[in-house]
């Protein structure tokens, strides 16, 4: 859906200062672009848990991070988002690569509760599945910073 | 790798000998962050400024939030405290640790072999002889020291973290005081809002 260009420039101008990600096939294409600009730091983990407090640490020294990861990322990591998010109260902002919930007749797991698994952590998300849906990632970003609270973009994975 | 036998922990080092000295040495304008017990003893011996007792935790979160600390501010060092039941939770965060590029770090592992938090439980490592300094020397920390005599530790700690970073300190340590377990702290997050008053002010200072 985004290009690396266009994640970018829109990251970019919403003022975030590191991509902190594990990234999965639709979000990995990106790597050249983030690593190749000169407003953002892309930081690698090796795994997802480790991504919410390293994050943490960025925010708390005054930097604007965001998490960058796959849905069966945010599964694995959901402690370590917890107590960022609800033990230590600290804004962190994540894009989460939906798997295949643009496959109307998929049946992978992954799928089936992403929706649930948002819902149950209480976070603010909004949905971007269509080339239209694009600027809602600036707009929720935006959102939550002025509100000083922690949110996701849900970015449809799949065909379409 | 030491021929000390792990289990054999009347040999270890006093742990509260060892975060005493380490509160003594570490450097004025140094951030240092505590982890599930070194943050409950932690508190005992050390109330700098830029120090974050981070507890309560999700284990094997220390490293990761240090990592961040020290990349937003390569103006400072980092000293992040953790227990070997939480780094064996995540030891790729070692990986993770270098190829940030964190010259200013040091990993401290206190190691006592056990999750003492939960009341002394081995860990999976306890019983065998697990090689701390391997894992982080194979991992790419460029400097890996390793103590299990007090003595010896006082002697070249002010050497060790001052060699070139990101550091990797494996101490072989006895377990916590139970005692210090039952100390009443100030949540977390007016511990945290001190914390980030004071590297803002430290920023501008």
């Amino acid at each position: 859906m985004f290009t690396g260009p266009e994640i970018v420039e829109t990251l970019e101008q919403a003022g975030v200062s590191h991509v902190v990600w594990l990234p999965d096939s639709t979000l990995g294409p990106w790597e050249p672009d983030l690593e190749s600009s000169s407003k953002l730091q892309l930081i690698r983990v090796c795994r997802e848990g480790e991504a919410w407090p390293l994050a943490a640490g960025l925010l708390v020294a005054g930097q604007a991070p965001i998490v960058m990861m796959q849905t069966t990322g945010l599964f694995e990591s959901g402690d370590a988002m917890r107590n960022v998010l609800f033990d230590l109260r600290l804004p962190v902002f994540a894009v989460i690569g939906a798997r295949n919930w643009l496959i109307a007749e998929s049946g992978d797991s992954a799928k089936r509760f992403t929706q649930a698994i948002l819902q149950a952590w209480e976070l603010d998300w909004v949905l971007i599945e269509s080339e239209a849906d694009k600027p809602k990632l600036a707009e929720h970003y935006r959102a939550c910073t002025q509100a000083g609270q922690a949110g996701v973009v849900l970015l449809a994975e799949g065909s379409g | 790798m030491n021929d000390m036998n792990h289990a054999d922990i009347e040999r270890r080092m006093p742990v509260e000998s060892v975060l005493r000295h380490l509160a003594q040495v570490r450097g004025e304008d140094q951030i240092v962050i505590s982890n599930q017990s070194s943050a409950r003893l932690w508190p005992r011996l050390s109330s700098h400024r830029l120090d974050f007792n981070y507890n309560p935790s999700t284990m094997s979160g220390a490293v990761p939030f240090a990592v961040g600390l020290a990349i937003a501010r390569t103006d400072r060092e980092v000293m992040v405290l953790s227990g070997d039941g939480s780094l064996l939770m995540s030891l790729g965060c070692l990986v993770t640790a270098v190829a940030s590029g964190a010259a200013n770090l040091s990993v401290v592992l206190l190691d006592n072999g056990v999750y003492e938090v939960t009341g002394g439980q081995k860990t999976p490592a306890s019983e065998s002889a697990v090689d701390y300094a391997g894992f982080a020397a194979a991992a790419g920390f460029p400097n890996v020291s390793h103590f299990w005599e007090l003595g010896d530790f006082k002697c070249r700690t002010r050497e060790v973290l001052a060699a070139r970073g990101p550091r990797f300190l494996w101490l072989e340590v006895g377990t916590t005081p139970r005692d210090v377990f039952q100390d009443k702290h100030a949540p977390i997050t007016e511990r945290l809002s001190n914390f980030q008053a004071a590297l803002r002010r430290d920023e501008r200072a």
